[in-house]
């Protein structure tokens, strides 16, 4: 994968630098909240974009958007430092890759599938992956990635580094047989990894209550004597402080620890579902607590955003989505000898 | 006769089988209150309520051996995998214990389960969700597989799937889901097991199942546009497999294209390719063809993944190929 991967980042063109830690030595609490709000505002019009091209028929397959999520993947990527740490989740990746500080034009090619793509166009939107970023994916079998996730904690420990691994999934994946004997591994061999249930409260159309023995996640944690709590996924200052709580444990102790953000999606399930099995006061009630405004407001009525501020950081995103828009246009279709490569290294 | 969509006859099977037979369930991941990821589910939940038509968590190994063993004990459960790459995750209780009852107990345990769901590549969906799995599931012995292509062999063969007392693998096809054939208004069974003749030919045979027969019926077609007569063999079953009527065609024909859409090596084409140079060798005028997917994981992008995959051209110069024309 490194070997393809240097071409690529480069043909892609710069990312946006991203600041990895939250307490930049002299950087100050605003220009903290700023990032965070930009971050969210980037992902909120990077997906939307996709969902134009996709009805442009741009993109194809599966496209899970992460709109209304924004404040679990910004908040907490913020508390990490990717040069050690790391991220894996699941197929609705969009989200995380940007909080990564991954490219948004090697983005936009991945879900064009062309050649400058992150993947290289064999991806597509579920599979994004940046090793250098330490994205390690984008996994499109739920659960699946939860074990690997833990395994990479493994490393870290064994190398004795200072890392930590964030793996998100949600509310569906929190069932299989993947996620409790990840737990139980975890805290057998005390490894350094944050869990992030993700809890949208539906997987594809089923709401969780109908599924889950439990409604508060954390109990599966507890079972396993990994603590942990529910949350507010909405308000990416309070998800920030509960994944900086649970990293620091990790780094110190080396003890894994279990979070449950609830959240919401916007959008359907993928581009195919109406979503129909919820009702518009309920996707309402959430959307008046839109992560991007509860940030906005704060930071309006502590005085460190004004109106004019927001709205240039707003179009800066929007432009950065027409931006990766025109560079996916103009990137060129994988060549079909490319069909063999990376099959075995 | 009434022009029905697969999907519409997989659902008529199962309606009539569930009236039929109050022993018969059906569960898996949205089938009842989102009537199936694809929709063959549709209307079974308000028919048939939520005893029998169940919603469960994405808990594929959890599901799929509970099915298992509540088939053990008498009940014909259908099991719906969403897709059956997902069903990797179930693996283990299909082959340590769906196929292994009956033969461990001494034949006291019988399983008579379906599981059935698309299998197969659909179109930008990637190496994880694009897979073929008719390999895996013929390879073992103690369950059947059966992958029809028509919505008439589908609904008559997942009756027969139903009432049969052995597990058995029903593959679908995402894309099939919408093909529309005609399917009779009287009760019908398809034995699982026989192949069918779709086109009568006498210069190669062409053989192949599920989705693959829609290209297999063009290429036939195209080639006989050019002058050359092919005969189409829908093996319908690849377990039990229907290898008189393999071994009668290539006899008749004495030249024979598989197409299998999934990796060559080790593949359910691959073996047939053997059975047929050993049994019909005399008879072969040429060695037997294999047009297969390319012996890579699915790649994203829409070119490459139909390059991977079988396709009527391709269809149509192995058969020339055979022919040494
Ligand atoms: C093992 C497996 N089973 C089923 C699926 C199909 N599937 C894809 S997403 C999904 C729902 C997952 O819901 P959740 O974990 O809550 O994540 P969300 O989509 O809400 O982000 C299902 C059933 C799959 N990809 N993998
Ligand atoms: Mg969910």
């Amino acid at each position: 994968m490194g070997k393809g991967k240097a071409g690529v980042t480069s043909a892609a063109g710069t990312a946006p630098e991203k600041k990895t830690t939250s307490k930049t030595p002299g950087g100050s609490e605003k220009a903290f909240r700023t990032e965070l709000l930009r971050q969210m505002l980037l992902i909120r019009r990077f997906e939307e974009k996709s969902a134009q091209m996709y009805g442009l028929r741009k993109i194809g397959g599966f496209c899970h958007l992460y709109i209304g999520q924004e404040a679990v993947a910004v908040g907490a990527v913020a508390a990490l430092d990717l040069k050690d740490d790391y991220v894996l989740t699941a197929y609705r990746d969009h989200g995380h890759a940007l909080a990564c500080g991954m490219d948004p034009k090697a983005m936009m090619a991945e879900l064009y599938g062309r050649q400058a793509g992150c993947s290289r166009g064999k991806g597509g939107s579920m599979h994004m992956f940046d090793v250098d970023k330490h994205m390690l994916g984008g996994n499109g079998i739920v659960g699946a990635h939860i074990p690997v996730a833990t395994g990479v904690a493994l490393k870290i420990k064994y190398k004795k580094e200072n890392g930590v691994v964030l793996c998100f999934f949600g509310d569906g994946a929190i069932h299989q047989g993947s996620f409790h004997e990840s737990l139980n591994l975890a805290k057998i061999w005390n490894l350094p990894i944050v869990y992030i249930c993700e809890n949208n409260q539906y997987g594809m159309g089923t709401d969780f209550r109908r599924v889950s023995s439990v409604t508060d996640f954390s109990k599966m944690g507890l079972s396993y004597d990994i603590p942990g709590s529910q949350m507010d996924g909405m308000d990416v200052l309070k998800v920030h402080a509960a994944v900086k709580e649970a990293a620091d444990r990790a780094r110190k102790e080396h003890q894994p620890s279990f979070i449950e953000a609830v959240t919401y999606r916007y959008k359907g399930h993928s581009m195919s579902d109406p979503a129909t099995y919820r009702t518009k006061e309920e996707l309402g009630e959430y959307k008046s607590q839109d992560p991007i405004l509860i940030l906005k407001a704060q930071m309006l009525k502590s005085k460190q955003l004004n109106n004019e501020e927001f709205d240039k950081i707003d179009a800066g995103c929007k432009r950065i989505g027409n931006e990766a828009v025109q560079f996916a246009e103009d990137s060129p279709q994988p060549a079909i000898e490319m069909l063999y490569e990376d099959v075995v290294v | 006769m009434p022009v029905i969509a697969f999907r519409q006859a997989l659902k008529d099977a199962m309606d009539e089988e569930m009236a039929r037979d109050q022993n018969v369930i059906l569960m898996g991941e949205e089938v009842a209150q989102y009537n199936g990821a694809y929709k063959v589910s549709q209307g079974l939940l308000d028919k048939y309520g939520p005893e029998r038509i169940i919603d469960t968590p994405i808990t594929e190994e959890g599901f799929t051996g509970v099915g298992i063993g509540a088939a053990l004990v008498g009940l014909r459960p259908i099991v719906e995998w969403m897709t059956v790459n997902f069903s990797a995750q179930a693996f283990d209780q299909v082959l340590n214990n769906a196929a292994k009852m009956l033969y461990m107990s001494g034949g006291q345990l019988k399983v008579p389960i379906v599981f059935r769901g698309p299998n197969g590549p659909a179109e930008y969906l990637a190496s994880q969700h694009s897979q073929s799995f008719q390999a895996f599931y013929s390879h073992i012995p103690g369950i059947k597989v059966v992958a029809p292509s028509t919505p008439h062999d589908a609904k008559g063969m997942l009756k027969s799937a139903i009432r049969d007392d052995n597990p058995v693998i029903f593959l679908e096809g995402e894309m099939m889901y919408a093909w529309k054939g005609e399917v009779p208004d009287e009760e019908y069974l398809i034995p699982l097991g026989k192949a069918e003749v779709k086109r009568t030919g006498e210069e190669v045979t062409l053989i192949s199942f599920s989705r693959s027969m829609q290209m297999v019926l063009e290429a036939a077609e195209v080639l006989e546009k050019e002058g050359y007569s092919a005969e189409v063999l829908d093996l319908r079953s690849l377990r039990p497999l229907d290898e008189e009527a393999v071994f009668a065609s290539v006899v008749k024909t004495n030249r024979c294209v598989i197409i299998d859409n999934d990796w060559p090596m080790a593949s359910f084409g691959s073996y047939l390719g053997w059975l047929i140079s050993k049994n019909c060798f005399d008879s072969l005028d040429a060695p037997v063809e294999l047009v297969a997917m390319e012996d890579v994981p699915m790649p994203y992008n829409h070119t490459l993944e139909l390059a991977v995959q079988p396709s009527m051209e391709k269809i149509v110069t192995a058969a020339k190929r055979v022919m040494y024309v």
